[in-house]
C-alpha cells in the first residue's frame, strides 16, 4: 500500500519549523512518530500534500518534573514514558497507561503529543490527560498558546490546534504524596485498539476524603469522555467500595458504546462500571500509600 | 531525494522517492531481503528492523526519515563471518518453523539483551508481544531468546 505523492521537509530549527505552518498551514501535516498518520497515509483515509518531519527539530524529548507539572515535550515516544523514574514519580495514571499504548515496537516511534494532537477516540492518552489534568502547549509565528486538555479536545480527530500551530508539549498534574491513579484496559490482543479503557485519578485531602476526582473513558463514545458526574459525586466524600460502586454506575451509564467485532455494547458498558470501580480502588491503594 | 544510511556497517545512499517505505529501500533499492514485508499495517512486526539499534516496524516509516542513521537487519547479526549468539540459540532451539517471523524475532531479541542480559520469560514475551508468529512456535521462540542469553553471559565470564 502506497501513500500518494507528498513532499518532505525535515527542518532543523523550530523556528523554520513553525514558518513552513505559517506558510502553508492546512497544506502540510505534521510528522513526528508516523504511527497513526502513515498507516492512515497508506490507506489514504489521508492524502497531505506535503509532510513537516519534526524529527530532527532540537530539545523536544524532554521528560521534566517543573512547577508542579510533568512537561512532556513533543518528542517523547511512548516508551520513553513507560522508561522513565521521573513519570513513576509524578503522576500514577500516566505511568499506568503508558505499557498499554499499542506494542512495545510502535511504542518506540509514536509519540505522546502526536497521539493527543490526533486525538483518535481510541487513543489512550487523551483519556489519561481528561483524568488527571494536563495543559497543551501550541506554538506558532504568532507565539505560544497553553490550553486546558479539555479545550484542546474538541471532537473525534478534532482539536483546537489551528493549522499553522505545533504542539510542543503537554503540561500533566502531578499526583502528590497523597494522590493515585491508574488506567484499566481491555484489548484483544496486543496492539489493538482498546476494547475499554479508563484512566482513574484520586487526590485525598488530610483526613483521607476525597478531595478531587478524574474519571475519562476510552473507546466507549465518540470522543474520549471525561465522566464529570461520577467526578462530582465522589469530590468531597470519605471514600468506600459502595462510592466507587455507585461512580462505575455513572460512568456506566454516561458511556455510548457501539456494537462490534470487540464486543456488544451492553458488555462494554458493563466492563466500563467495573474498570472504572477497580482503577479507582487501585488509585486510592496508592493515594493512600500502601503500594506505587 | 538523496537518502544516505548506515546498514549493517556499510554506507549506502540513493535517491528516493519520499513516499517510499523504509521496507522496500532495504529490501528493493539495497536488495536486502532478510527483512520481510507482512501485514503491511503495522500489526505483524515481521518488517521489523534496528534504527540507531531500537526496533521499529519498517513498513510504518519513509526511508527518507532514516536518512543519516544507522539500521541494523538480520543480514547484519552476524559477527565476524559467524552467526551471532541469538542466530546460533534459534538454530539450537528450533526457534522457527517457516521462518518468516524469525529475522524479526532475532532483532528484537538482540535489542532486549542488549538492554537487559538477563530478562524473565515474562520480559522475553513482552518484548516479542508486537510481533506475531503464525507458526504460533512462540514457546520456542522464547526458549531461543532464553538460550541466546545464556550463550553470550558464557561468553562474557569466559
Amino acid at each position: 500500500m502506497y501513500p500518494s505523492k507528498f513532499d518532505y521537509l525535515a527542518p532543523t530549527s523550530l523556528d523554520e519549523a513553525l514558518g513552513v505552518l505559517a506558510e502553508k498551514g492546512p497544506a502540510i501535516k505534521v510528522l513526528a512518530g508516523g504511527q497513526s498518520l502513515v498507516p492512515m497515509m497508506k490507506l489514504r483515509l489521508a492524502n497531505p500534500p506535503a509532510l513537516l518531519d519534526i524529527n530532527r527539530l532540537p530539545d523536544l524529548d524532554f521528560i521534566e518534573d517543573s512547577n508542579g507539572h510533568l512537561r512532556i515535550g513533543a518528542l517523547v515516544r511512548h516508551n520513553d514514558v513507560v522508561k522513565s523514574d521521573a513519570v513513576k514519580r509524578a503522576n500514577h495514571t500516566v505511568a499506568a497507561a503508558a505499557p498499554w499504548v499499542s506494542d512495545p515496537i510502535v511504542r518506540n516511534l509514536g509519540t505522546v503529543c502526536g497521539s493527543l494532537a490526533h486525538h483518535d477516540p481510541e487513543g489512550d492518552w487523551a483519556s489519561v490527560m481528561l483524568a488527571t489534568g494536563a495543559d497543551v502547549v501550541l506554538k506558532s509565528t504568532q507565539g505560544e498558546r497553553v490550553l486546558p486538555i479539555t479545550d484542546f479536545c474538541v471532537d473525534m480527530f478534532q482539536t483546537l490546534c489551528r493549522p499553522d500551530e505545533l504542539v510542543t508539549e503537554v503540561r500533566v498534574k502531578k499526583h502528590s504524596a497523597r494522590g493515585g491513579g491508574d488506567y484499566q484496559k481491555l484489548e484483544r490482543k496486543v496492539g489493538d485498539y482498546a476494547t475499554v479503557g479508563v484512566a482513574t485519578s484520586l487526590e485525598l485531602d488530610e483526613h483521607g476524603r476525597i478531595a478531587s476526582a478524574g474519571i475519562a473513558l476510552t473507546s466507549v463514545y465518540a470522543h474520549n469522555l471525561k465522566v464529570t458526574e461520577a467526578e462530582i459525586l465522589l469530590k468531597g466524600k470519605q471514600p468506600s467500595p459502595e462510592l466507587f460502586q455507585e461512580a462505575g454506575a455513572i460512568a456506566g451509564a454516561a458511556c455510548d458504546p457501539a456494537d462490534d467485532h470487540r464486543g456488544s455494547a451492553a458488555y462494554k458498558r458493563h466492563v466500563v462500571g467495573v474498570f472504572t470501580e477497580r482503577g479507582l480502588t487501585r488509585s486510592l491503594e496508592i493515594a493512600q500509600g500502601g503500594q506505587s | 531525494m538523496n537518502v544516505t544510511v548506515n546498514i549493517n556497517g556499510a554506507e549506502r545512499s540513493a535517491d528516493v522517492e519520499p513516499r517510499l517505505l523504509l521496507t522496500d529501500f532495504i529490501r528493493g533499492t539495497l536488495g536486502l531481503t532478510g527483512t520481510h514485508m507482512g501485514c503491511d499495517t503495522t500489526s505483524c512486526g515481521v518488517c521489523t528492523v534496528l534504527l540507531d539499534g531500537v526496533p521499529v516496524k519498517s513498513c510504518t516509516m519513509f526511508a527518507v526519515q532514516a536518512n543519516g542513521r544507522s539500521i541494523t537487519t538480520v543480514e547484519g547479526l552476524k559477527q565476524n563471518g559467524q552467526l551471532s549468539a541469538m542466530q546460533r540459540a534459534f538454530h539450537q532451539e528450533h526457534g522457527l518453523q517457516c521462518g518468516f517471523c524469525t529475522p524479526a524475532m532475532m532483532l528484537v531479541g538482540t535489542a532486549l539483551l542488549e538492554e537487559n542480559p538477563d530478562p524473565t520469560d515474562d520480559e522475553i514475551r513482552w518484548a516479542i508481544s508486537g510481533n506475531l508468529c503464525r507458526c504460533t512456535g512462540y514457546m520456542n521462540i522464547v526458549k531461543s531468546i532464553q538460550a541466546a542469553a545464556a550463550i553470550k553471559s558464557e561468553e562474557v565470564s569466559a
